[in-house]
C-alpha cells in the first residue's frame, strides 16, 4: 500500500496545541509499553491489543472534541480512550480488573467505557459499536446541541453488513458522525486486500457520504482533515467517513508473536523507521516552533513517572469485592 | 384480574391499549422516540401505531430502512446518550438479524461498564402461529432473549397488561423486549385509563382463582388457559391461571405458591418446547414446590418443528384449551 501524499499545511496548531498533541500521542505509546511490560510478567490477566503505531489517528481526531462529544472504540482501543481523556490510573486499574477500575473492573482492555468523558466504551464485536455511535449522533442531533460522534473501528469492520445499514441513516438522516476507518492493513491475521474488495471509498461514497482518505500517520493531516468534516458535522451538513492509512506495530494481541507468515519484518520495520507518526511529529515540531528535543524529553519523562505510579497504584488496588459479581446486571 | 388500584377503565383492544400507552409516553417524555419499519404513516401492518405520527411528527415516529440490526444499534446508542427510544420489530422472527445489539451490546453495557453506563430502551416485537404465516413468521422466540442476564422480557396477555407493562419498559432504566400476541391484537379488555397505569416488571398476576390445579400461562396461552380453566369448572375442577407477565425477571414466589396450594402444576407456554420458556418456569416450580405437589409437573408448549404452513398441519403444533383440559384430568385422576 502507498499512503497518499502528505498535504500539510504549515501550521494547523498553536505552539501549545501542537505540544499537547505530542503528549497525548506519547501518553498511548507509554501506557501501552506498561501494558505489554504487565502481560509479559503474567500481571495483566487475559490478552491486549496495542495501538501502538496508530496514535496520530486518535489524537489527530479527538484534539477536536470536547467530553460532550462521543466515541467509540473497538478491540484495539486504549489509544482512543487516552486521546478522549481517559486518566492512566483508572485506566491501569481496569486493565487489571481492580475495583479502582473505569469499569470497577468488569470491563477490562477491551471494554473501557469513561462516559464522563464521552467514551461510550471500547467494544470487542468488531464493527459492533456502529449502532450505539450513530444512536448517538441520532441523540445529538435530536437535541441540537451540536455535538458529534466519532466511530472508530478498523477495516475489518468493512464486512460487518450492520456498518452499511447504519451509514445509510446517518447520510439519510444528515447525523453528526465521523466514520473513522483506520486501515492497519490486516484483519487479524489475514492483509485487508485479500478479503476486501473493490474501493474502500466507493463504500461510504455509495451513498452519498463526504469522505476523506489521510496518511494516518501524519497528525497533522489527520488533524486538519478531521476538522472540515467535524465542523460540518456540527453545523448539521451530515456525517463523514474518513480512511486512514495506518499500521500496528505489535502483533494483533500482545501473544502474537510469531507473525512472518502474514506480514514480514521488513515491511514492520520500514514503518517503524520511516513513518512512525511521534517521529514525524517530533521533526515537524522542532522545525516549526522554537520546541527542543530536550522539551519533548521532559514532557516524556513526566508521563513516563506518570505512569510507573499509576502501574504501582493499580497492582496494589484491590479486586472487586466477591458480593460485586452480581451487581449491575441491571440499573 | 388482581391489579391494584386501576380507578376508572375503559373498553379498548389489545392494540388500542398499546397505542395509548405509547401516545401517553410521547406526550410524558420528550426524549421517547419510535422508530422502525413503517412505524409512521402505515402505523405498521397491524395498524396498532395508527395515528401517532399525525400527533408527534415523522421527528419521533420514525420511519426507518429495513435494517434490524442498524437502527436497534441506533436505539442502543440513543439510548447511552439520553433517550427512550422504542424500537419496532415488526416480527419476532427478525430477532435473529438483532441478537448481537440486543444481547452483545444492550444487554452487557451497564455491567460492563461497572454500572456507569444505561440503556433505557423498549424493543417491542411480536409472537404466536396460526395465523397461516408460515416458518418465518410465526415464531415465538421469547425464550432466547429471557436467557440473557441484563434484559427484561415482558409478554402481556390483555388490553390492560399491554397498556401498563409498555409504560413500565419505557420509563424502566435497562432494555426492555415486550412481546405482543399478533392474534391478541383485536381482542378487547377493560383497561385503566390512568397515565400512571404502570405494572411493575417481574410481578406474576393470578388471572383467575382455583385450588385444584395451577396454569402457569404466558402470553396467547393465557386466554388458553382460561377457556380451559371454564371447561374444567364444569367438571368440577378449579384451575388457577397465574400468568408471569414477565419471563425475566420472573416473579418465582408466587408461582411456586400458587402450586404448593394446589399440588398440580402445569406450563403452557408458545414457544418450543425444548429449552424453552415453559422448561425453566417448570424446573422453578419442582425446585421450590416439590413437597407440595401431587404429581410432576406438566409441560405443554410449541412443538419442536418449525411452523407449518398448512392449517391443519400448524394447528397441531399449538397447544390448545382441549389439550390443557385432558392434560389437566389426566394430572388429577391419572
Ligand atoms: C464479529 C466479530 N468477528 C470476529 C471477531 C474476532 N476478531 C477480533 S479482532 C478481529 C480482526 C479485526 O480487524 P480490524 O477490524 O481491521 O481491526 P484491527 O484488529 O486491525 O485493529 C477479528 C476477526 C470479533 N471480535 N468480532
Ligand atoms: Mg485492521
Amino acid at each position: 500500500m502507498t499512503p497518499p501524499k502528505t498535504t500539510t499545511p504549515k501550521k494547523p496548531w498553536t505552539r501549545a496545541a501542537a505540544l499537547r498533541a505530542y503528549e497525548q500521542m506519547m501518553r498511548i505509546r507509554v501506557f501501552e509499553e506498561h501494558a505489554n511490560d504487565l502481560y509479559l510478567s503474567a500481571k495483566m490477566p487475559g490478552l491486549t491489543h496495542m495501538y501502538t503505531g496508530q496514535e496520530a489517528v486518535a489524537v489527530g481526531i479527538c484534539e477536536h472534541l470536547t467530553a460532550d462529544d462521543t466515541i467509540t472504540s473497538t478491540h484495539r482501543g486504549h489509544g482512543h480512550c487516552v486521546a478522549k481523556g481517559a486518566a492512566y490510573p483508572e485506566m491501569f486499574a481496569e486493565l487489571l480488573g481492580r475495583e479502582a477500575g473505569y469499569c470497577r473492573g468488569k470491563g477490562g482492555s477491551m471494554h473501557i467505557a469513561d462516559q464522563e468523558n464521552g467514551n461510550l466504551g471500547a467494544n470487542a464485536i468488531v464493527g459492533g459499536s456502529a449502532g450505539i455511535a450513530t444512536g448517538s449522533g441520532f441523540s445529538a442531533k435530536a437535541r441540537g446541541n451540536g455535538d458529534v460522534s466519532v466511530c472508530f473501528f478498523g477495516e475489518g469492520a468493512l464486512g460487518q453488513g450492520l456498518l452499511f445499514e447504519v451509514m445509510n441513516m446517518a447520510q439519510l438522516w444528515k447525523l453528526p458522525v465521523i466514520y473513522v476507518c483506520e486501515n492497519n492493513m490486516y484483519n487479524e491475521y489475514t492483509h485487508y486486500s485479500e478479503v476486501t474488495a473493490g474501493e474502500i471509498l466507493g463504500r461510504p461514497q455509495a451513498f452519498g457520504m463526504r469522505t476523506a482518505h489521510v496518511n494516518g500517520q501524519d497528525i497533522n493531516e489527520v488533524h486538519t482533515t478531521a476538522k472540515d468534516l467535524i465542523d460540518r458535522a456540527r453545523k448539521g451538513e451530515g456525517p463523514a467517513f474518513m480512511l486512514c492509512d495506518t499500521y500496528r506495530y505489535h502483533g494483533h494481541h500482545v501473544g502474537d508473536i510469531a507473525r512472518d507468515y502474514y506480514r514480514s519484518k521488513d515491511e514492520e520495520e520500514e514503518w517503524k523507521s520511516t513513518r512512525d507518526p511521534i517521529n514525524l511529529f517530533t521533526a515537524w515540531l522542532t522545525s516549526n516552533f522554537k520546541i527542543t528535543e530536550d522539551d519533548l524529553a521532559s514532557i516524556e519523562a513526566q508521563i513516563r513517572s506518570e505512569a510507573e505510579q499509576a502501574v504501582d497504584f493499580a497492582l496494589n488496588a484491590p479486586y472487586p469485592d466477591d458480593s460485586e459479581v452480581d451487581q449491575h446486571v441491571y440499573a | 384480574m388482581s391489579t391494584p388500584n386501576v380507578g376508572t377503565t375503559e373498553t379498548m383492544t389489545f392494540a388500542k391499549a398499546v397505542n395509548t400507552a405509547l401516545a401517553e409516553e410521547l406526550r410524558r417524555d420528550p426524549t421517547v422516540f419510535i422508530m422502525g419499519e413503517d412505524v409512521a404513516e402505515a402505523g405498521t401492518p397491524f395498524k396498532v401505531l395508527s395515528g401517532l405520527v399525525d400527533e408527534f411528527g415523522t421527528e419521533r415516529v420514525i420511519d426507518t430502512p429495513i435494517s434490524e440490526a442498524g437502527f436497534t444499534g441506533v436505539g442502543v446508542g440513543a439510548a447511552m446518550t439520553g433517550m427512550r427510544p422504542v424500537v419496532d420489530i415488526m416480527f419476532g422472527d427478525f430477532l435473529t438479524l438483532i441478537m448481537d445489539q440486543v444481547v452483545n451490546q444492550a444487554a452487557k453495557i451497564h455491567y460492563m461498564s461497572g454500572g456507569k453506563l444505561h440503556v433505557p430502551l423498549t424493543i417491542r416485537t411480536t409472537l404466536g402461529a396460526t395465523r397461516r404465516s408460515a416458518a418465518q413468521h410465526s415464531q415465538s422466540l421469547h425464550a432466547w432473549v429471557s436467557h440473557i442476564p441484563g434484559l427484561k422480557v415482558a409478554l402481556p396477555s390483555t388490553p390492560a397488561d399491554a397498556k401498563g407493562l409498555m409504560k413500565a419498559a419505557i420509563r424502566d432504566d435497562n432494555p426492555v423486549i415486550i412481546f405482543e400476541d399478533k392474534l391478541s391484537f383485536q381482542e378487547k379488555g377493560e383497561v385503566p385509563t390512568s397515565e400512571d397505569f404502570v405494572l411493575p416488571l417481574g410481578v406474576a398476576d393470578i388471572k383467575r382463582e382455583g385450588r385444584d390445579v395451577t396454569l402457569i400461562a404466558t402470553s396467547s396461552m393465557v386466554q388458553v388457559a382460561l377457556e380451559a380453566a371454564k371447561t374444567l369448572a364444569s367438571d368440577g375442577i378449579e384451575a388457577e391461571v397465574v400468568d408471569p407477565r414477565t419471563t425475566s425477571p420472573l416473579d418465582d414466589a408466587t408461582l411456586i405458591e400458587s402450586a404448593k396450594k394446589t399440588g398440580r402444576c402445569i406450563v403452557i407456554d408458545e414457544g418450543h418446547r425444548r429449552y424453552g420458556a415453559s422448561a425453566e418456569i417448570a424446573a422453578v416450580v419442582s425446585d421450590g414446590a416439590f413437597w407440595w405437589l401431587d404429581a410432576p409437573v406438566r409441560r405443554l408448549a410449541a412443538m419442536d418443528v418449525p411452523i407449518p404452513f398448512a392449517p391443519n398441519l400448524e394447528d397441531l403444533t399449538v397447544p390448545t384449551p382441549a389439550d390443557v383440559v385432558s392434560e389437566a384430568v389426566t394430572l388429577i385422576n391419572p
